[in-house]
């Protein structure tokens, strides 16, 4: 045997951070680089479990004093009422200021065409590389994590959109150590992903650890929901149910929340954080194959909106 | 990519390792990359399935595990890896972030990308070539880096009847050669990504070998925690003051220690200015606590109320590195416009950015044929080489290989903001031991 080194185990030391830890102390530190070295920044806050968990960090980096960016919602007009409940009495609670760019508007004000297949969720980019525009964000929080996605696996943590918000993988600048270069010209913004590191289920147990309170869709209820494409919609205004599509009551919970049209719930029991984690650990499915309709569209789903400016 | 596991209950307690691969272009780094995902469970049935669909359009029979890492179009078009792709994995004992970097030869900055934050690199040859030129590149990489544990996979032990004497042969090679470069922690592996031995499976082939699989290795692999002896430093990220009724005096200097640790009480210097204070509390992200140490992110208050702002160096009185505006490094350049002989540069070094000149390019190593060119006036994208700098204002830089946090720097291009360069300050390769890495590669001009 040729091994040269003598194993032995690693959290000996009283020095060692748990992996939690060491994500939290990795996030903060790219809430404080943002905080440090932009003029305009504004984190993206749907009231989904990845924002949620970005606001809590935010509001741990800077305590006691109050988080010092603005959040945005780019709302399409299709989301759950539980989640805007939660969005608005969250931004209240701690005094913070919320842009809404709303697709609904844009549609009917003509700036946007309602897709023939009722999804939304493509319609989002234009309300928000103008909403960044408008209020000259320089850089802009997302919950994105490269778990997610394949192309998200390639994403920088700051990552350099054109002023056209585009994303341009083949050019992104290498990113070293925990050195982030944060340099725009004028028109340019950074989109800055602090839970890059972050799997769905690091989220989860973070969610735990720090008692944090979500959308109660989250947990296991008994919802109406009708079958589409293999996934459990909610029925509502956007265009659900169809002729043949047949509505029942199911006990079920979501994974991620976004555009009601596709945006599907899964089968569940797990009302406490406990089962949920328990059912995520377990599960064999990732969160976006189990949920959404939009990345199954082509291989390169997520890359070609990601390009067009899109998260 | 979702991790999974099978034991979930106390998993919050468990470690982080962060790694890097590196290999050529057929050393089969994907496979295994591939292998080790599925074997331990990482990969989702929806993501085979879009693997399994993705090959079968394009008339493979069996499904492409490198499907599951070329991430972008232009990757799967041309069936290679062109950029880094970090990935996430799970054991009940560790939590896994993987940067999988491209092997190709243009691809250097990349490595040196995924090797910047590795712990451990991961380093691919084939056993029937042996350690190549490629191999020597990525070892050379890595001790640059300072990455401190060093993985030889010799692949494809399958195609060479498993036989030990050809795996000991390699192993022995590559550990002169590495260590001779001051690599501090070697282990060789044998295995076989394509038929699973040893990667996360102890092979049945191999009798001969009684050191552990890949993952066993990654799982209980030491990563430092051993403070002692580090230079204790704090950049400052920002300033919380705010001055609300409840907090009207409150004056916290926010960051993440980079190196060591601070405790209660102890006398700190704040640099450049040089000015000396007490720390009179730590804030761990709202609990008080009485020591911090790397990398945690504080707040940190002192007793004295003196002018400190981002960009400052907090450390112990008795330890404060000096600081000068002379700085010697060697760099890796990653950009598509050269560095030049003269050229006026921002450089930024823990939270703070400075103007600097290129005083001198003494030397270039081209990782290509490991040639040294002396003066060669400029650096090229994935050129390595030393440079001399000259910045606007002092500052208070450690030599990389005391601290790859505070050693470390960036050359940004004043114009458009591109990353010019990665910097390591002072000496490079350990000991800067040139002639036992010229005895060992009967190569020129470590002279590094």
């Amino acid at each position: 045997m040729t091994t040269l080194v003598n194993v032995h185990e690693a959290t000996d030391s009283p020095f060692a951070l748990s992996h939690l830890d060491s994500l939290e102390s990795e996030a903060v530190h790219i809430f404080r680089e943002v905080a440090g070295e932009f003029e305009r920044p504004v984190i993206l806050f749907s009231g989904g479990k990845d924002s949620i968990v970005m606001l809590h960090l935010a509001l741990k980096a800077f305590a006691p004093a109050p988080v010092p960016f603005t959040l945005l919602h780019v709302d399409t007009g299709h989301n759950f009422p539980e989640v805007l409940e939660y969005r608005d009495r969250t931004v209240a609670a701690h005094g913070l200021r919320l842009h809404v760019a709303s697709v609904q508007d844009y549609i009917d004000d003509g700036r946007l065409r309602e897709r023939p297949d009722g999804t939304r969720n493509p319609l989002q980019t234009v309300p928000l590389t103008e909403a960044i525009r408008q209020h000259r964000f320089d850089a802009v929080f997302g919950g994105g994590r490269r778990d997610e996605e394949k192309a998200r696996a390639k994403e920088r943590v700051f990552s350099l959109r054109d002023e056209f918000s585009q994303w341009d993988p083949r050019r992104q600048r290498p990113e070293l150590w925990q050195l982030y270069n944060g340099r725009h010209a004028p028109g340019e913004h950074v989109r800055v992903f602090p839970l890059s590191n972050w799997t769905e289920l690091d989220v989860w147990q973070y969610i735990q650890r720090e008692d944090i309170a979500l959308p109660r869709i989250y947990f296991a209820h008994e919802r109406e929901v009708f079958a589409r494409d293999g996934m459990w919609l909610a029925p509502g205004a956007w265009g659900g149910p169809r002729d043949g599509e047949r509505v029942e009551k199911r006990l079920v919970r979501y994974r991620t929340v976004g555009d009601m049209s596709c945006t599907g719930a899964v089968d569940s029991d797990a009302t406490t954080l406990d089962a949920v984690i328990a059912e995520i650990a377990a599960s064999r499915l990732t969160e976006r194959g189990a949920t959404r309709a939009d990345d199954k569209m082509s291989e390169a789903a997520m890359e070609d909106r990601k390009r067009e400016g899109y998260f | 990519m979702t991790s999974t596991t099978e034991q979930f209950a106390d998993l919050s307690a468990t470690t982080l390792l962060r790694f890097a691969t590196a290999g050529s272009v057929d050393d089969g780094k994907s496979t295994l990359v591939g292998r080790l995902l599925h074997d331990s469970k990482s990969v989702l049935t929806d993501q085979l399935e879009a693997v399994e669909h993705a090959s079968r359009s394009r008339g493979q029979e069996t499904p492409d595990l490198a499907l599951l890492t070329d991430g972008l179009r232009a990757e799967r078009e041309q069936g290679i890896t062109i950029d880094v792709a970090y990935r996430y994995f799970a054991t009940s004992r560790r939590r896994f972030i993987l940067a999988d970097t491209p092997g190709h030869v243009q691809y250097t900055r990349n490595m040196v990308t995924g090797a910047s934050t590795a712990d451990l690199a991961l380093v691919l040859v084939d056993a029937r070539n042996g350690v190549v030129e490629q191999t020597r590149r990525h070892a050379a990489v890595a001790a640059l880096l300072r990455v401190p544990h060093v993985v030889l996979a010799v692949n494809k032990m399958d195609l060479v009847d498993y036989a030990e004497p050809v795996f000991a042969a390699i192993a022995e090679e590559f550990t002169r050669y590495a260590t001779a470069l001051g690599v501090p922690e070697i282990t060789a592996i044998p295995l076989s990504a394509l038929a699973g031995d040893n990667v996360v499976e102890p092979s049945a082939h191999m009798d001969w070998y009684g050191g552990p699989t890949v993952l066993e290795h990654l799982e209980t692999v030491p990563v430092s925690h051993d403070l002692t002896g580090c230079h204790a430093r704090f950049p400052v990220q920002y300033v919380i003051r705010p001055r609300t009724a409840e907090h009207p005096d409150y004056r916290g200097y926010a960051g993440q220690i980079a190196a060591g640790a601070f405790r209660v009480g102890e006398r700190i210097t704040v640099l450049p200015s040089g000015r000396t204070s007490t720390i009179e509390a730590i804030d761990a992200l709202g609990d008080p606590v009485d020591i911090a140490w790397a990398p945690q992110s504080v707040t940190i208050r002192l007793a004295d109320d003196i002018d400190i702002s981002r960009g400052d160096l907090i450390a112990p009185a008795d330890d404060a590195p000096p600081t000068s505006q002379d700085v010697e490094a060697t760099v890796c350049h990653v950009a598509d416009t050269p560095l030049t002989l003269g050229q006026r540069v921002l450089l930024k070094h823990t939270t703070r950015t400075v103007k600097a000149l290129v005083k001198e390019i003494p030397s270039r190593l081209t990782l290509d044929d490991l040639s040294q060119h002396p003066q060669p006036g400029r650096l090229v994208a994935n050129d390595i080489g030393r440079v001399r700098l000259r910045t606007a204002e002092p500052l208070a830089l450690d030599a990389y290989a005391d601290s790859r946090r505070t050693g470390s720097f960036l050359l940004i291009d004043p114009a458009d903001g591109t990353t010019l360069a990665a910097g390591m300050a002072g000496e490079s390769f350990a000991g800067s031991d040139a002639s036992a890495a010229e005895k060992a590669t009967e190569e020129e001009g470590w002279d590094f």
